[in-house]
């Protein structure tokens, strides 16, 4: 009995220290059931199998425009990680990002190839015009422009990605003009 | 009767226009009540020439382009769909001399079909390979693999026939076919227009690495910068599974092969193969030490294939023509036809499949016609962004590993940038630092923290400040890298900046500029 007894503190305990994570990140909030039902169900699809991650995350980014912090904790614990190996893929690779975008992305290769036909400063001249710092959102969140390193479309430079939307040969018209019938 | 118009869903083509002339073609076609089939198909490699549309009479192709929506009308009034001419028409598009000159081995479906028509696939020639290894034992194709001289065509050129080798004999139950499909060297898009263009060689080559090393799953990691070929992949896969070519019984042997997609999240370092295996394994891409090999402890901690998308769609050609076919072709120790690719400031950039043995020179000026600027060529950068810069001086140079090696250069994945006479070389060799500051996985220290103090010494020789002093500093530093770097990242970043500093030298001897200024 007495082990019993001591199994079930000890569980009781841990269960106690992950409703503290929970806490912290404030599930009694609304959007903070909403944010670990959408892990959970996307961890479920993938069969909480943590080899995942990086489609998980992908796919959390695109449902909920980012990856914010307090997604960490649940994807750690429906992965079974700790936060640490969560925060650390989040904060290792260029895509995810922590925040929300603007309404359009723009992912602006500055590669060599494209600067050989001066993505350089079409990359500042676009950022000029739409009011943008590079790698950030301007005030209305219209849109982001990210720095990119190649995009296998080295031949017709400069290259851009506009919501996953190609366009070679790059000018800050045709930049503009796409930018503009993305967000209408 | 019909008309079978071709227009390439590639996304190069897609990225000036090629949908919206499908579009218009198709309304143009409606209205004018003309029986119009559209076939999609991939890029042939002209992308200068993209859009470039074809059609077909009477089993002959006649090629137009670059074509936007607005030239559409006027080609009909051309009766384009009869082959009529018209300016933008270039005949049948084998005889221009930039695809005449070239030898498809490895794209010789590319553009040509629809990527995921398998009917067309067999009729070109697709499954002969499959065919043919299905009946011969796992020694044999490796046999055959090794006998072709095929070299990894990632950028380390290794034997693939050795690597699988090494697989084939290491016993273990799980073993695993990793497609390497990163392909993050700038001038690079041989992988993407293999994956967009003709996945199912793709497919093919990975089904035959499984069979000759005995694995029975295969992954396909490819760069998330590449949405167009991650869906076309997924759609190649599912054929293949309803074909009953994936799955738990390949083809009727009685052997497995599932065969799944991984995506990248923007980093390049995930295209060094460990690093990659880490990400695949939902983990940060930090590179890891080798021994053990991938071969030998890869994916999972399994024996692991890992080959660049190139190699593996090389693989089929090799089975169906046998391996003296494809050793016949190229130079030395590099044997058969490298995919070529032609970016950056080129007049007519595209790609390029030749044997080994071409010099830099007959591929920027006989095929890319020189810089797309009209200026005079100043550097082109070869082997992505690890490669070194050459110059004129050296454009005679062939296109072969060790040639190359020995002039100090590298042939990498074949990517070819060109720069015209605008370049500042020492703006391109602080960028070689501060690509590898923001890619470096942070491991070793030699990497990590000389990319940064590399590029604010490259910075300080660009303001003209102890130029002469800095550039040996730069040298040194480079000394470091080279020798205490764990992987090629920090190890060749030096090779851009050194070929810079060599052939450029006075784009680094630099006067003081005042702040004033
Ligand atoms: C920094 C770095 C980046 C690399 N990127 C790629 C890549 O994008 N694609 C690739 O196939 N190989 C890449 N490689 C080479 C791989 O490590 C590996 O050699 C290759 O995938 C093996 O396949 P292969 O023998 O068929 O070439 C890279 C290597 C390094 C050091
Ligand atoms: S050289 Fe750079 S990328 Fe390679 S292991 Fe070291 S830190 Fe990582
Ligand atoms: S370098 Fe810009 S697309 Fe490749």
């Amino acid at each position: 009995m007495r082990t019993y007894a001591v199994h079930a503190s000890v569980v009781r305990n841990l269960r106690d220290a992950r409703r503290g994570d929970y806490r912290m990140t404030d599930i009694s909030t609304a959007a903070g059931n909403a944010l670990r039902d959408a892990v959970c169900s996307i961890c479920g699809r993938h069969g909480d199998d943590p080899a995942a991650l990086l489609e998980i995350l992908h796919e959390l980014q695109d449902e909920w425009g980012c990856v914010e912090d307090d997604a960490v904790p649940m994807l750690a614990d429906a992965l079974n990680l700790s936060r640490a190996e969560v925060h650390g893929v989040v904060s290792f690779y260029h895509d995810f990002r922590t925040s929300p975008a603007g309404r359009v992305t723009v992912k602006m290769c500055r590669a060599e190839a494209c600067q050989s036909m001066g993505a350089l400063k079409l990359i500042e001249d676009i950022c000029t015009r739409m009011g943008v710092p590079l790698g950030g959102n301007g005030d209305d969140a219209r849109v982001t422009i990210e720095p990119v390193y190649c995009l296998g479309n080295c031949a017709l430079a400069p290259a851009a990605l506009i919501d996953g939307r190609p366009m070679g040969r790059a000018d800050i018209d045709k930049l503009e003009n796409a930018i503009a019938e993305a967000a209408a | 009767m019909s008309v079978t118009v071709y227009i390439p869903c590639d996304s190069a083509a897609l990225s000036v226009g090629a949908d919206t002339v499908a579009d218009a073609i198709r309304h143009e076609a409606r209205i004018r009540d003309i029986d119009v089939t559209i076939v999609r198909n991939g890029s042939r490699g002209l992308f200068w020439l993209e859009p470039l549309v074809e059609v077909e009479v009477d089993g002959n192709r006649t090629a137009y382009g670059p074509v936007t929506a607005a030239d559409v009308p006027k080609l009909f009034d051309a009766a384009f769909h009869a082959g009529g001419s018209h300016p933008l028409a270039l005949g049948p598009i084998e005889d221009h001399p930039f695809l005449k000159n070239q030898e498809r081995l490895t794209f010789a479906r590319v553009g040509i079909i629809d990527p995921l028509d398998m009917a067309a696939y067999q009729s070109h020639g697709g499954l002969t390979g499959l065919r043919r290894a299905l009946g011969m034992t796992p020694e044999q194709i490796v046999q055959d693999v090794t006998d072709s001289g095929l070299r990894g065509r990632g950028g380390a050129g290794f034997p693939t026939g050795i690597k699988w080798k090494t697989v084939a004999e290491t016993a273990c139950e799980t073993k695993y076919v990793c497609c390497n499909a990163d392909e993050g060297d700038s001038g690079t898009f041989a992988d993407r227009m293999i994956m967009e263009g003709d996945p199912f060689t793709l497919i093919e080559g990975m089904v035959i690495a499984g069979l000759a090393v005995g694995a029975g799953e295969g992954y396909v990691y490819i760069r998330s910068e590449y949405p167009h070929a991650i869906a076309t992949m997924l759609a190649a896969i599912r054929i293949w599974e309803a074909d009953g070519l994936l799955g738990d019984d390949v083809a009727g042997s009685g052997k497995p092969f599932r065969l799944h997609v991984r995506k990248g999240a923007g980093a390049y370092i995930c295209g060094e193969e460990s690093s990659m295996l880490e990400s695949m394994e939902g983990k940060r891409g930090t590179v890891r030490a080798k021994p053990p090999i991938p071969a030998v402890a890869g994916l999972f901690g399994q024996p692991t294939v890992v080959n660049n998308v190139l190699s593996l769609a090389t693989v089929p050609y090799i089975m169906k023509e046998g391996a003296e076919a494809y050793r016949d072709f190229g130079m030395g120790r590099s044997r058969g036809t490298q995919p070529f690719q032609l970016a950056g400031n080129i007049r007519q950039g595209g790609l390029v499949e030749k044997a080994f043995g071409v010099t830099i020179r007959e591929l920027i000026e006989d095929f890319g016609g020189g810089t797309a600027s009209g200026r005079p060529f100043r550097a082109a950068q070869l082997g992505g962004p690890l490669g070194a810069y050459v110059d004129d001086a050296m454009l005679d140079l062939a296109m072969d590993y060790e040639a190359l090696a020995e002039a100090g250069a590298m042939l990498g994945h074949g990517g070819i940038v060109v720069f015209d006479d605008t370049v500042d070389m020492a703006e391109m060799a602080r960028f070689a630092f501060e690509f590898c500051e923001i890619e470096s996985c942070g491991k070793c220290t030699p990497c990590r923290i000389g990319a940064v103090r590399g590029r604010e010494t490259v910075e300080k020789i660009i303001r003209g400040e102890d130029a002469a002093r800095n550039v040996t500093l730069v040298e040194d530093l480079c000394d470091v890298m080279t020798d205490g770097s764990l992987c090629a990242m920090g190890g060749l970043t030096p090779m851009p900046v050194r070929s810079a500093i060599k052939l450029f030298p006075d784009d680094f001897d630099r006067p003081l500029r005042h702040a004033a200024e």
